[in-house]
């Protein structure tokens, strides 16, 4: 039930520990167990419990998904690698792009600061830091490279932010988290169209990210699955607790 | 795993869990002899429907309403589609506009389903296509012969649809049918996005796949929906200005964020095109 990987850890021992911790008091539980996916969660504390237990290390960005806080740090972290990659684009933009290509990169590229800095004045004093990317999986000279690497980044994007909004607790924050994934989406279909016209909303082609065709339904994800898929990108430690 | 050994943790907080479960301690018995045969992977859905059960946990009517709500929005796109590809003298200009249109009407039928397996409708379909005038009253008159009067009618059907599920989201906070909701609403704004496309293409006109900066809005040149763009300029976000945030253009700020559309106004835009006896309310 624990994933690891160099990039994450998630904490789903705490979880199990604290879930029944004296300190929970009744009325809490009551609560939880009242809420929509309760017996998932409460399958989590019949588990065994003789894994091993490995601290994490407290160094880079940790995202604490108790409060809003973590999940507004969850969508910074991401928005400041999007953002990165679109500023490496239109900085330095592949000799096969049209100018439409360019000009609409351009776009993006500040629609994906807008989202980075937005996050950074919204959660102030509690904002994580800088994350250091990895982007020497892409070549930035191709533009199919860049292409494929816009199209990752957005779906990712759109899953993570499906599958996050649930967690959110504070209504403004809520739409908030609708009025940027519904950008992030005409992004994604966007870039797929410059890939393969037609392909927009190739749902079939998002089944790993939890989409579904036969419903209609685009991806989501959750913050751990999300984080290792981007965990290619980033240097930075993300240490996820309280998932 | 061992249920035994979650009731024993539950009933360190809640001492009345077995009665909650079951008046009689031995029914659960029952439950664990069953639970001992059925498979691990359906155990949490055994235990999820379990636990609803001992307290009490089902859709608020509020819920409910907001899916009937997205179900009669989805009604109407999916018939929107089904007749322009099956009974209009639209001319496709291509192959490609045409299979977008079906790919498009695909998921808007699979919306439509969805939502009624979710509300536990079986049978007839709610709305049909008679129910539907999509020339709004002749303001869209051709909207089933001119290629692009269709497209501009689709264009504001994505458009709103994406703002209308943004504006339902405060209500489902929470709960495990906003993630559904939510899958559903950029599946939409996938749709608005290549609808853009594919108006810029057939109109020569500079729509952007977003929806860009305009003094009321409405960036698409169409004045007859201007409703379905009502306060897309907005730049300012949870109080916070995005016009010149990290170099942003205000254009870019407006394009950078997605306003909703209270249920009220989508009614009133959706009304435009549902027949006498079958609006919204």
């Amino acid at each position: 039930m624990t994933m690891k990987n160099n990039e994450l850890e998630t904490k789903s021992e705490l979880q199990e520990k604290s879930l029944f911790d004296k300190s929970v008091g009744r009325r809490s539980f009551l609560q939880y167990a009242g809420a929509g996916a309760a017996g998932i969660a409460l399958v989590a504390a019949g588990c065994s419990k003789d894994r091993g237990y490995d601290n994490p290390v407290m160094s880079g960005a940790t995202l604490d998904f108790k409060t809003d806080v973590g999940v507004l740090n969850y969508a910074y972290a991401l928005e400041q690698l999007e953002a990165a990659f679109y500023i490496k684009v239109a900085s330095a933009p592949p000799a096969a792009f049209t100018a439409a290509q360019k000009a609409y990169f351009q776009d993006v590229q500040f629609h994906e600061i807008a989202h980075r800095e937005f996050f950074k004045k919204a959660l102030s004093t509690a904002a994580i830091g800088s994350l250091e990317v990895d982007f020497s999986s892409i070549d930035f000279t191709s533009a199919s490279g860049v292409l494929a690497a816009a199209q990752s980044f957005e779906d990712l994007g759109v899953a993570a932010y499906n599958g996050a909004g649930v967690r959110i607790t504070t209504t403004d924050y809520l739409v908030l988290a609708g009025k940027i994934v519904s950008v992030e989406a005409r992004h994604a279909a966007w870039v797929r169209d410059q890939i393969s016209n037609g392909s927009f909303a190739d749902l079939n082609s998002l089944t790993a990210l939890g989409a579904s065709n036969s419903a209609g339904l685009d991806g989501a994800l959750t913050p751990d699955k999300v984080l290792a898929i981007a965990g290619k990108y980033v240097k930075t430690k993300i240490n996820v607790i309280n998932l | 795993m061992n249920i035994l050994n979650i009731l024993d943790e539950i009933e360190k907080v809640d001492g009345e869990i077995y009665e909650r479960l079951s008046p009689r301690r031995s029914a659960m018995k029952d439950f664990f002899n069953v639970g001992k045969k059925i498979s691990m992977a359906a155990l949490p859905l055994a235990l999820g429907s379990m636990f609803q059960k001992a307290y009490g946990q089902t859709n608020p009517s509020s819920v409910n309403d907001v899916l009937n709500f997205a179900l009669a929005l989805e009604y109407l796109e999916y018939n929107y589609y089904n007749h322009a590809l099956t009974n209009s003298t639209i001319t496709f200009p291509t192959a490609a506009s045409n299979a977008a249109i079906t790919t498009i009407r695909a998921h808007e039928r699979a919306h439509v389903d969805l939502l009624k397996s979710a509300l536990q409708i079986t049978g007839a379909d709610g709305y049909v296509d008679a129910d539907f005038d999509f020339t709004a009253g002749g303001a869209f008159g051709d909207v089933f012969s001119n290629y692009q009067t269709f497209l501009k009618v689709a264009l504001a059907f994505e458009d709103t649809g994406v703002r209308a599920y943004k504006g339902q989201a405060p209500i489902l906070k929470g709960n495990a049918v906003l993630t559904t909701a939510l899958q559903i609403h950029s599946v939409e704004a996938r749709h608005a996005s290549h609808i853009r496309q594919m108006v810029a293409a057939s109109l020569g006109v500079a729509l952007k796949p977003w929806i860009s900066y305009a003094a009321n809005g409405n960036d698409t040149g169409i004045a007859a929906v201007d409703a379905v763009y009502a306060g897309e300029q907005n730049t300012i976000q949870a109080g916070i200005e995005i016009n010149g945030l990290g170099g942003a253009s205000q254009t870019q700020a407006a394009e950078s964020f997605d306003e909703f559309l209270t249920g009220a106004a989508v009614k009133t835009i959706a009304n435009q095109f549902i027949r006498t006896g079958k609006k919204l309310v």
